[in-house]
Protein backbone atom coordinates (compact mmCIF):
# COMPACT_ATOMS: atom_id res chain seq x y z
CA UNK A 1 0.00 0.00 0.00
CA UNK A 2 1.17 3.44 -1.08
CA UNK A 3 2.82 5.67 1.55
CA UNK A 4 0.33 8.46 0.69
CA UNK A 5 -2.41 6.52 0.45
CA UNK A 6 -5.10 9.70 -0.05
CA UNK A 7 -3.56 10.30 -2.99
CA UNK A 8 -2.98 6.75 -4.56
CA UNK A 9 -7.30 6.35 -3.87
CA UNK A 10 -7.58 9.49 -6.51
CA UNK A 11 -6.51 7.49 -9.10
CA UNK A 12 -9.74 7.09 -10.60
CA UNK A 13 -11.02 9.80 -9.97
CA UNK A 14 -8.27 11.55 -11.45
CA UNK A 15 -8.75 9.40 -14.66
CA UNK A 16 -11.92 10.50 -15.00
CA UNK A 17 -10.89 14.33 -14.63
CA UNK A 18 -8.58 13.50 -17.36
CA UNK A 19 -11.11 12.07 -20.10
CA UNK A 20 -13.92 14.92 -19.01
CA UNK A 21 -10.94 17.91 -19.72
CA UNK A 22 -10.18 15.64 -23.05
CA UNK A 23 -13.69 15.84 -23.48
CA UNK A 24 -14.57 19.58 -22.84
CA UNK A 25 -11.25 20.27 -25.76
CA UNK A 26 -13.27 18.28 -28.72
CA UNK A 27 -16.53 19.82 -28.00
CA UNK A 28 -15.05 23.14 -28.51
CA UNK A 29 -12.21 21.87 -31.42
CA UNK A 30 -15.57 20.54 -33.08
CA UNK A 31 -17.24 23.91 -32.75
CA UNK A 32 -14.30 26.13 -34.59
CA UNK A 33 -13.25 27.33 -30.95
CA UNK A 34 -9.19 28.67 -31.00
CA UNK A 35 -7.95 27.04 -27.49
CA UNK A 36 -5.76 30.16 -26.07
CA UNK A 37 -3.22 30.83 -23.41
CA UNK A 38 -3.15 34.12 -21.50
CA UNK A 39 -1.15 34.98 -18.59
CA UNK A 40 -1.83 34.38 -15.14
CA UNK A 41 -0.29 36.71 -13.28
CA UNK A 42 -0.96 39.87 -14.71
CA UNK A 43 -0.80 44.21 -13.59
CA UNK A 44 -4.40 44.17 -11.57
CA UNK A 45 -7.36 41.75 -11.59
CA UNK A 46 -10.70 43.43 -12.74
CA UNK A 47 -12.26 45.23 -9.46
CA UNK A 48 -15.22 43.88 -8.36
CA UNK A 49 -16.65 43.86 -4.65
CA UNK A 50 -15.69 40.32 -3.18
CA UNK A 51 -13.45 38.54 -5.38
CA UNK A 52 -9.74 39.28 -4.00
CA UNK A 53 -6.25 38.50 -6.00
CA UNK A 54 -3.13 36.73 -4.12
CA UNK A 55 -0.06 39.23 -4.66
CA UNK A 56 2.26 38.02 -6.49
CA UNK A 57 5.62 40.66 -5.98
CA UNK A 58 3.60 44.01 -7.08
CA UNK A 59 1.11 42.22 -9.43
CA UNK A 60 -1.15 39.51 -9.00
CA UNK A 61 -2.05 35.81 -9.82
CA UNK A 62 -5.14 36.66 -12.11
CA UNK A 63 -8.92 35.25 -10.51
CA UNK A 64 -9.77 34.47 -13.99
CA UNK A 65 -8.54 35.13 -17.23
CA UNK A 66 -11.87 37.31 -18.26
CA UNK A 67 -9.88 40.75 -19.25
CA UNK A 68 -7.04 39.11 -21.33
CA UNK A 69 -9.70 36.97 -23.12
CA UNK A 70 -11.74 39.98 -23.79
CA UNK A 71 -8.37 42.14 -24.80
CA UNK A 72 -8.47 38.99 -27.63
CA UNK A 73 -12.08 39.29 -28.49
CA UNK A 74 -11.42 43.32 -29.12
CA UNK A 75 -8.58 41.75 -31.32
CA UNK A 76 -10.38 39.83 -33.42
CA UNK A 77 -10.42 36.26 -32.11
CA UNK A 78 -14.28 35.95 -32.18
CA UNK A 79 -14.68 32.22 -30.65
CA UNK A 80 -12.01 30.91 -27.85
CA UNK A 81 -11.60 29.30 -25.33
CA UNK A 82 -9.24 28.68 -22.16
CA UNK A 83 -8.80 25.82 -19.20
CA UNK A 84 -6.53 27.67 -16.66
CA UNK A 85 -5.46 27.53 -13.12
CA UNK A 86 -7.00 30.71 -11.55
CA UNK A 87 -6.70 32.22 -7.43
CA UNK A 88 -8.44 33.60 -5.32
CA UNK A 89 -7.46 34.62 -1.77
CA UNK A 90 -9.30 32.76 1.58
CA UNK A 91 -11.18 30.89 -0.53
CA UNK A 92 -11.03 27.28 1.25
CA UNK A 93 -14.19 24.96 1.93
CA UNK A 94 -15.56 21.68 0.25
CA UNK A 95 -16.41 23.53 -2.42
CA UNK A 96 -13.82 26.17 -2.94
CA UNK A 97 -9.39 25.65 -3.17
CA UNK A 98 -7.15 28.62 -3.94
CA UNK A 99 -5.96 27.27 -6.48
CA UNK A 100 -8.66 25.89 -8.78
CA UNK A 101 -8.98 25.27 -12.52
CA UNK A 102 -11.58 27.24 -14.55
CA UNK A 103 -12.79 26.94 -18.52
CA UNK A 104 -13.82 30.07 -19.49
CA UNK A 105 -15.32 30.41 -23.13
CA UNK A 106 -16.46 33.48 -25.75
CA UNK A 107 -18.30 33.79 -28.44
CA UNK A 108 -18.82 36.76 -30.47
CA UNK A 109 -22.48 37.31 -31.55
CA UNK A 110 -24.20 35.24 -29.13
CA UNK A 111 -25.99 36.46 -25.98
CA UNK A 112 -26.74 34.61 -22.60
CA UNK A 113 -29.41 33.07 -23.86
CA UNK A 114 -27.68 31.25 -26.78
CA UNK A 115 -25.17 30.35 -24.56
CA UNK A 116 -27.29 28.56 -22.03
CA UNK A 117 -27.94 26.61 -24.90
CA UNK A 118 -24.33 25.71 -25.49
CA UNK A 119 -23.00 25.24 -22.09
CA UNK A 120 -26.19 22.88 -21.79
CA UNK A 121 -24.67 21.51 -24.92
CA UNK A 122 -20.98 20.85 -23.51
CA UNK A 123 -22.12 19.38 -20.75
CA UNK A 124 -24.39 16.54 -22.21
CA UNK A 125 -21.14 16.03 -24.79
CA UNK A 126 -18.74 15.76 -22.10
CA UNK A 127 -21.02 13.12 -20.23
CA UNK A 128 -21.62 10.64 -23.47
CA UNK A 129 -17.60 11.07 -23.96
CA UNK A 130 -16.96 9.40 -20.21
CA UNK A 131 -19.82 6.82 -21.53
CA UNK A 132 -22.80 8.57 -18.90
CA UNK A 133 -26.12 8.05 -19.93
CA UNK A 134 -29.51 10.35 -19.74
CA UNK A 135 -29.24 10.44 -15.93
CA UNK A 136 -26.84 10.93 -13.18
CA UNK A 137 -26.65 11.07 -9.53
CA UNK A 138 -25.30 13.65 -7.43
CA UNK A 139 -25.67 14.68 -3.55
CA UNK A 140 -28.72 11.81 -3.49
CA UNK A 141 -30.40 13.51 -6.65
CA UNK A 142 -31.37 11.83 -10.11
CA UNK A 143 -30.78 13.93 -12.04
CA UNK A 144 -32.45 14.28 -15.86
CA UNK A 145 -29.86 15.44 -18.28
CA UNK A 146 -31.74 15.70 -21.28
CA UNK A 147 -33.38 18.49 -22.98
CA UNK A 148 -34.74 21.18 -22.20
CA UNK A 149 -33.02 22.30 -18.82
CA UNK A 150 -34.86 24.03 -16.47
CA UNK A 151 -34.86 28.31 -16.65
CA UNK A 152 -35.72 30.25 -13.79
CA UNK A 153 -35.33 33.83 -13.75
CA UNK A 154 -33.83 35.34 -10.11
CA UNK A 155 -37.15 36.86 -9.41
CA UNK A 156 -38.99 33.52 -10.07
CA UNK A 157 -36.86 32.05 -8.00
CA UNK A 158 -37.16 33.83 -4.93
CA UNK A 159 -40.34 33.93 -5.21
CA UNK A 160 -40.52 30.19 -5.00
CA UNK A 161 -38.15 29.35 -2.54
CA UNK A 162 -37.27 31.98 -0.82
CA UNK A 163 -40.20 34.01 2.01
CA UNK A 164 -39.60 37.21 0.93
CA UNK A 165 -39.10 38.81 -2.26
CA UNK A 166 -35.51 39.56 -4.31
CA UNK A 167 -36.48 43.71 -3.75
CA UNK A 168 -36.94 42.78 -0.25
CA UNK A 169 -33.62 40.69 -0.08
CA UNK A 170 -31.59 43.58 -1.79
CA UNK A 171 -32.98 46.52 0.53
CA UNK A 172 -32.38 44.21 3.98
CA UNK A 173 -29.09 42.87 2.65
CA UNK A 174 -30.08 39.50 2.85
CA UNK A 175 -29.52 38.62 -0.89
CA UNK A 176 -26.81 36.36 -0.41
CA UNK A 177 -27.78 34.70 2.62
CA UNK A 178 -30.89 33.85 1.35
CA UNK A 179 -29.18 32.60 -2.10
CA UNK A 180 -27.11 30.38 -0.25
CA UNK A 181 -29.53 28.79 2.28
CA UNK A 182 -33.19 28.89 0.69
CA UNK A 183 -32.86 28.93 -2.69
CA UNK A 184 -29.38 27.08 -4.18
CA UNK A 185 -30.20 24.15 -2.39
CA UNK A 186 -33.69 23.59 -4.77
CA UNK A 187 -31.93 24.72 -8.12
CA UNK A 188 -30.86 21.66 -10.49
CA UNK A 189 -32.35 18.48 -8.18
CA UNK A 190 -34.36 17.37 -11.06
CA UNK A 191 -33.19 18.90 -13.74
CA UNK A 192 -29.97 21.16 -14.71
CA UNK A 193 -31.14 24.90 -14.17
CA UNK A 194 -30.49 27.71 -15.50
CA UNK A 195 -30.50 30.74 -12.63
CA UNK A 196 -30.66 34.50 -15.04
CA UNK A 197 -31.57 38.11 -14.87
CA UNK A 198 -29.12 39.12 -12.05
CA UNK A 199 -29.65 42.35 -10.13
CA UNK A 200 -27.55 44.91 -11.65
CA UNK A 201 -25.01 45.55 -9.11
CA UNK A 202 -24.35 41.47 -8.71
CA UNK A 203 -22.53 41.55 -12.75
CA UNK A 204 -19.86 44.20 -12.84
CA UNK A 205 -18.83 42.91 -16.32
CA UNK A 206 -22.29 41.80 -17.67
CA UNK A 207 -24.71 44.20 -20.05
CA UNK A 208 -27.68 45.28 -18.46
CA UNK A 209 -31.39 43.99 -19.88
CA UNK A 210 -32.70 46.98 -22.00
CA UNK A 211 -36.32 45.89 -21.19
CA UNK A 212 -35.10 46.47 -17.47
CA UNK A 213 -32.40 48.23 -16.10
CA UNK A 214 -32.23 47.07 -13.01
CA UNK A 215 -30.96 43.77 -13.80
CA UNK A 216 -27.92 42.14 -15.74
CA UNK A 217 -27.93 39.79 -18.68
CA UNK A 218 -26.13 36.62 -16.47
CA UNK A 219 -26.62 33.37 -15.20
CA UNK A 220 -25.33 30.90 -13.00
CA UNK A 221 -25.78 27.19 -13.85
CA UNK A 222 -26.35 24.62 -10.69
CA UNK A 223 -26.77 20.89 -10.63
CA UNK A 224 -27.84 19.42 -7.55
CA UNK A 225 -27.67 22.69 -5.40
CA UNK A 226 -23.81 22.84 -6.85
CA UNK A 227 -22.70 26.25 -8.79
CA UNK A 228 -21.32 25.07 -11.70
CA UNK A 229 -20.49 28.11 -14.45
CA UNK A 230 -21.43 31.99 -14.48
CA UNK A 231 -22.21 33.59 -17.74
CA UNK A 232 -23.32 36.65 -19.35
CA UNK A 233 -23.57 39.21 -22.36
CA UNK A 234 -20.82 40.85 -21.99
CA UNK A 235 -20.79 44.83 -21.24
CA UNK A 236 -19.04 45.99 -24.51
CA UNK A 237 -19.17 49.81 -23.56
CA UNK A 238 -15.57 51.53 -22.09
CA UNK A 239 -17.20 54.63 -19.94
CA UNK A 240 -19.72 52.19 -18.13
CA UNK A 241 -17.21 49.61 -17.89
CA UNK A 242 -15.16 52.35 -16.06
CA UNK A 243 -17.90 53.55 -14.19
CA UNK A 244 -18.59 50.17 -12.79
CA UNK A 245 -15.06 49.45 -11.67
CA UNK A 246 -14.99 52.27 -9.70
CA UNK A 247 -18.50 51.98 -7.81
CA UNK A 248 -16.67 48.04 -6.81
CA UNK A 249 -13.67 49.64 -5.76
CA UNK A 250 -15.77 52.03 -3.60
CA UNK A 251 -17.65 48.98 -2.29
CA UNK A 252 -14.43 47.58 -1.79
CA UNK A 253 -12.97 50.28 0.70
CA UNK A 254 -16.59 50.36 2.43
CA UNK A 255 -16.24 47.35 3.33
CA UNK A 256 -12.29 47.42 4.61
CA UNK A 257 -10.94 46.11 1.43
CA UNK A 258 -7.72 47.02 -0.94
CA UNK A 259 -8.63 48.67 -4.04
CA UNK A 260 -7.62 47.88 -7.35
CA UNK A 261 -5.96 49.94 -9.82
CA UNK A 262 -8.00 50.62 -13.08
CA UNK A 263 -6.98 47.59 -15.95
CA UNK A 264 -6.40 50.80 -18.28
CA UNK A 265 -5.15 48.90 -21.89
CA UNK A 266 -7.95 46.65 -21.10
CA UNK A 267 -10.89 49.22 -21.05
CA UNK A 268 -8.97 51.19 -23.92
CA UNK A 269 -9.60 48.64 -26.04
CA UNK A 270 -13.19 47.34 -24.72
CA UNK A 271 -15.06 49.31 -27.38
CA UNK A 272 -13.73 47.10 -30.31
CA UNK A 273 -14.58 43.93 -28.68
CA UNK A 274 -18.25 42.90 -30.64
CA UNK A 275 -21.13 42.15 -28.83
CA UNK A 276 -20.69 38.76 -27.36
CA UNK A 277 -20.99 36.48 -24.50
CA UNK A 278 -18.63 34.52 -22.37
CA UNK A 279 -18.88 32.41 -19.52
CA UNK A 280 -16.61 30.92 -16.51
CA UNK A 281 -17.18 27.18 -15.54
CA UNK A 282 -15.86 25.55 -12.70
CA UNK A 283 -13.83 22.28 -14.23
CA UNK A 284 -13.15 20.70 -10.52
CA UNK A 285 -17.12 21.24 -9.65
CA UNK A 286 -17.85 19.65 -13.10
CA UNK A 287 -15.66 16.48 -12.23
CA UNK A 288 -17.16 16.48 -9.07
CA UNK A 289 -21.18 16.61 -10.34
CA UNK A 290 -19.82 13.94 -12.58
CA UNK A 291 -18.10 11.46 -9.89
CA UNK A 292 -20.90 11.80 -7.34
CA UNK A 293 -18.07 13.57 -5.15
CA UNK A 294 -18.95 15.34 -1.84
CA UNK A 295 -15.91 17.93 -1.50
CA UNK A 296 -13.85 19.28 -4.18
CA UNK A 297 -10.48 17.35 -2.37
CA UNK A 298 -11.57 14.00 -3.89
CA UNK A 299 -11.04 15.86 -7.72
CA UNK A 300 -7.50 16.98 -7.35
CA UNK A 301 -4.21 15.58 -7.22
CA UNK A 302 -3.10 17.61 -3.90
CA UNK A 303 -5.01 20.53 -1.89
CA UNK A 304 -2.75 22.91 -0.13
CA UNK A 305 -3.12 21.21 2.83
CA UNK A 306 -1.40 18.37 1.11
CA UNK A 307 1.59 20.28 -0.13
CA UNK B 1 -9.69 38.21 18.45
CA UNK B 2 -10.81 35.70 15.88
CA UNK B 3 -12.42 37.02 12.27
CA UNK B 4 -15.04 34.69 10.12
CA UNK B 5 -11.77 33.36 8.10
CA UNK B 6 -10.10 31.66 11.23
CA UNK B 7 -13.41 29.97 11.45
CA UNK B 8 -12.66 25.97 11.67
CA UNK B 9 -13.47 22.61 12.79
CA UNK B 10 -12.22 22.22 16.12
CA UNK B 11 -12.37 26.28 17.00
CA UNK B 12 -13.72 27.82 20.86
CA UNK B 13 -15.62 31.33 20.54
CA UNK B 14 -17.10 32.88 22.98
CA UNK B 15 -20.89 33.39 21.88
CA UNK B 16 -23.25 35.33 24.05
CA UNK B 17 -20.46 34.52 27.70
CA UNK B 18 -21.05 30.87 26.63
CA UNK B 19 -18.00 28.99 25.43
CA UNK B 20 -19.04 27.07 22.06
CA UNK B 21 -17.18 24.94 19.49
CA UNK B 22 -17.41 24.57 15.97
CA UNK B 23 -18.79 21.71 14.97
CA UNK B 24 -19.03 22.26 11.37
CA UNK B 25 -17.90 24.55 8.95
CA UNK B 26 -19.07 25.08 5.29
CA UNK B 27 -17.13 28.12 3.49
CA UNK B 28 -19.81 29.65 0.91
CA UNK B 29 -20.06 32.18 -1.74
CA UNK B 30 -22.75 32.53 -3.86
CA UNK B 31 -21.64 33.99 -7.40
CA UNK B 32 -20.25 37.13 -7.04
CA UNK B 33 -21.46 37.23 -3.90
CA UNK B 34 -19.51 37.93 -0.59
CA UNK B 35 -18.24 35.05 1.46
CA UNK B 36 -20.30 33.24 4.22
CA UNK B 37 -19.01 31.13 6.44
CA UNK B 38 -21.82 28.85 8.13
CA UNK B 39 -21.20 26.76 11.11
CA UNK B 40 -22.74 25.11 13.64
CA UNK B 41 -21.60 25.47 17.23
CA UNK B 42 -21.81 23.51 20.03
CA UNK B 43 -22.18 24.73 23.20
CA UNK B 44 -19.32 23.07 25.79
CA UNK B 45 -21.50 23.71 28.67
CA UNK B 46 -25.16 22.25 27.48
CA UNK B 47 -24.18 20.35 24.58
CA UNK B 48 -26.81 22.35 22.61
CA UNK B 49 -25.85 22.54 18.50
CA UNK B 50 -26.92 26.20 16.88
CA UNK B 51 -26.81 27.02 13.05
CA UNK B 52 -25.33 30.63 12.78
CA UNK B 53 -23.84 32.40 9.61
CA UNK B 54 -21.39 34.63 9.47
CA UNK B 55 -19.97 37.34 6.87
CA UNK B 56 -16.59 37.90 6.29
CA UNK B 57 -14.73 40.60 8.80
CA UNK B 58 -17.23 39.28 11.44
CA UNK B 59 -14.98 38.76 14.84
CA UNK B 60 -15.10 36.75 18.20
CA UNK B 61 -13.43 36.48 21.13
CA UNK B 62 -11.79 33.12 21.66
CA UNK B 63 -13.14 30.65 24.61
CA UNK B 64 -10.40 30.59 26.93
CA UNK B 65 -10.04 27.38 28.81
CA UNK B 66 -7.87 25.77 31.37
CA UNK B 67 -6.36 22.90 30.38
CA UNK B 68 -5.45 20.28 33.07
CA UNK B 69 -3.67 16.81 32.79
CA UNK B 70 -6.08 13.81 33.72
CA UNK B 71 -6.53 10.10 33.03
CA UNK B 72 -9.78 8.84 32.03
CA UNK B 73 -10.69 5.95 34.61
CA UNK B 74 -13.96 4.82 33.87
CA UNK B 75 -17.51 4.59 32.18
CA UNK B 76 -20.42 4.87 34.34
CA UNK B 77 -23.80 4.76 32.80
CA UNK B 78 -23.22 8.44 30.55
CA UNK B 79 -21.17 9.57 33.18
CA UNK B 80 -17.46 9.35 32.75
CA UNK B 81 -15.39 9.48 35.58
CA UNK B 82 -11.24 11.27 35.05
CA UNK B 83 -8.69 11.45 37.43
CA UNK B 84 -6.49 15.22 38.42
CA UNK B 85 -2.54 13.73 37.69
CA UNK B 86 -1.27 16.47 40.14
CA UNK B 87 -3.83 16.05 43.38
CA UNK B 88 -5.66 12.54 42.24
CA UNK B 89 -8.92 14.48 42.71
CA UNK B 90 -11.67 12.66 41.09
CA UNK B 91 -14.36 14.39 38.39
CA UNK B 92 -17.38 13.27 36.29
CA UNK B 93 -18.14 14.74 33.31
CA UNK B 94 -21.08 13.84 31.13
CA UNK B 95 -21.52 12.46 28.09
CA UNK B 96 -23.34 15.52 26.51
CA UNK B 97 -20.09 17.58 27.52
CA UNK B 98 -17.63 15.12 26.01
CA UNK B 99 -19.16 15.56 22.71
CA UNK B 100 -17.17 13.35 19.88
CA UNK B 101 -14.49 12.35 22.24
CA UNK B 102 -16.71 10.15 23.75
CA UNK B 103 -15.61 7.32 21.01
CA UNK B 104 -11.75 7.52 21.61
CA UNK B 105 -12.04 7.51 25.27
CA UNK B 106 -10.08 3.75 26.31
CA UNK B 107 -9.43 3.03 30.29
CA UNK B 108 -6.32 4.73 31.37
CA UNK B 109 -5.86 7.68 28.00
CA UNK B 110 -4.23 10.39 29.04
CA UNK B 111 -6.27 13.92 28.00
CA UNK B 112 -6.33 17.47 28.92
CA UNK B 113 -9.52 18.25 31.05
CA UNK B 114 -11.19 21.44 29.80
CA UNK B 115 -12.41 23.69 32.16
CA UNK B 116 -14.46 27.11 31.49
CA UNK B 117 -14.43 29.47 34.62
CA UNK B 118 -13.47 26.33 36.88
CA UNK B 119 -16.02 24.23 35.60
CA UNK B 120 -14.88 20.70 33.34
CA UNK B 121 -16.65 20.79 30.39
CA UNK B 122 -14.99 18.46 28.09
CA UNK B 123 -11.76 17.19 26.95
CA UNK B 124 -8.89 17.46 24.55
CA UNK B 125 -7.92 14.25 23.16
CA UNK B 126 -4.41 13.32 22.12
CA UNK B 127 -3.96 13.76 18.68
CA UNK B 128 -3.93 10.02 18.21
CA UNK B 129 -4.96 6.64 20.13
CA UNK B 130 -5.25 3.46 18.83
CA UNK B 131 -8.00 2.02 19.37
CA UNK B 132 -8.72 -2.40 18.67
CA UNK B 133 -10.75 -3.35 15.36
CA UNK B 134 -13.65 -5.80 17.12
CA UNK B 135 -15.78 -5.78 13.92
CA UNK B 136 -15.01 -6.00 10.59
CA UNK B 137 -15.97 -8.06 7.22
CA UNK B 138 -12.83 -10.42 6.30
CA UNK B 139 -11.59 -9.36 3.17
CA UNK B 140 -10.82 -11.51 0.08
CA UNK B 141 -7.27 -10.56 -1.09
CA UNK B 142 -7.20 -9.49 -4.90
CA UNK B 143 -11.27 -8.71 -4.71
CA UNK B 144 -11.06 -5.58 -6.38
CA UNK B 145 -14.77 -5.29 -6.69
CA UNK B 146 -14.91 -4.35 -3.50
CA UNK B 147 -14.99 -0.50 -2.61
CA UNK B 148 -11.92 1.52 -1.23
CA UNK B 149 -13.22 0.96 2.17
CA UNK B 150 -15.52 -0.91 5.00
CA UNK B 151 -16.73 -0.11 8.19
CA UNK B 152 -15.31 -1.15 11.22
CA UNK B 153 -16.45 -0.94 14.80
CA UNK B 154 -13.96 -0.17 17.39
CA UNK B 155 -13.49 -1.11 21.37
CA UNK B 156 -15.65 2.02 22.34
CA UNK B 157 -18.31 1.06 19.71
CA UNK B 158 -17.51 4.00 17.22
CA UNK B 159 -17.88 3.07 13.85
CA UNK B 160 -15.37 4.30 10.75
CA UNK B 161 -14.08 3.16 7.59
CA UNK B 162 -10.91 1.44 6.86
CA UNK B 163 -8.91 0.49 4.15
CA UNK B 164 -9.68 -3.36 3.27
CA UNK B 165 -7.11 -5.17 4.50
CA UNK B 166 -7.41 -4.39 8.62
CA UNK B 167 -8.88 -7.31 9.88
CA UNK B 168 -10.82 -7.76 13.19
CA UNK B 169 -8.59 -8.09 16.45
CA UNK B 170 -5.95 -5.81 14.72
CA UNK B 171 -5.10 -2.35 16.36
CA UNK B 172 -5.19 0.27 14.42
CA UNK B 173 -4.46 4.29 14.69
CA UNK B 174 -7.07 7.03 14.79
CA UNK B 175 -6.64 10.72 14.21
CA UNK B 176 -9.32 11.75 16.95
CA UNK B 177 -9.59 15.45 15.04
CA UNK B 178 -11.08 14.36 11.91
CA UNK B 179 -12.32 10.64 13.57
CA UNK B 180 -10.67 9.05 10.58
CA UNK B 181 -8.36 5.87 9.92
CA UNK B 182 -4.74 6.57 10.38
CA UNK B 183 -2.60 3.68 10.34
CA UNK B 184 -2.35 0.33 11.30
CA UNK B 185 -0.07 -0.46 14.56
CA UNK B 186 2.31 -3.57 14.23
CA UNK B 187 2.28 -5.57 17.49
Amino acid sequence: MAKNWPLARRKKALQQRARILQGIRQFFIEKGYLEVETPHRIPTPAPESHIDAIPSDTWFLHTSPELCMKRMMAAGYEKIFQICQCWRERERGSLHLPEFTLLEWYRAGGDYHSLMEECGGLIRFVGRTIGLGQKLIFRGHEIDLSEPWERISVKEAFRCYSKISVAKALEQNLFDEIMVQDVEPKLGVAKPTFIYDYPAMRGALARLKQEDQTVAERFELYIGGLELANGFSELVDSEEQRRRFQLENRNRQSIGKCTYSMPDKFLDELDSMPPSAGIALGVDRLVMVFLNAEAIDEVVAFTPEEL
Amino acid sequence: MYTASDLRKGLKVIIDEEPYIVTAFEFSKPGKGQALYRTKLRNMITGLTIDRTYREGETFDPASLEERAMQFLYKEGDHYHFMDNQNFEQIIISEESLGDAKNFLIDNLNVEVLLFRDRAIGVELPNFVNLRVIKTETWVRGDTSKADFKPATLETGYVLRVPPFIEEGELITIDTRTGEFSKRVKE
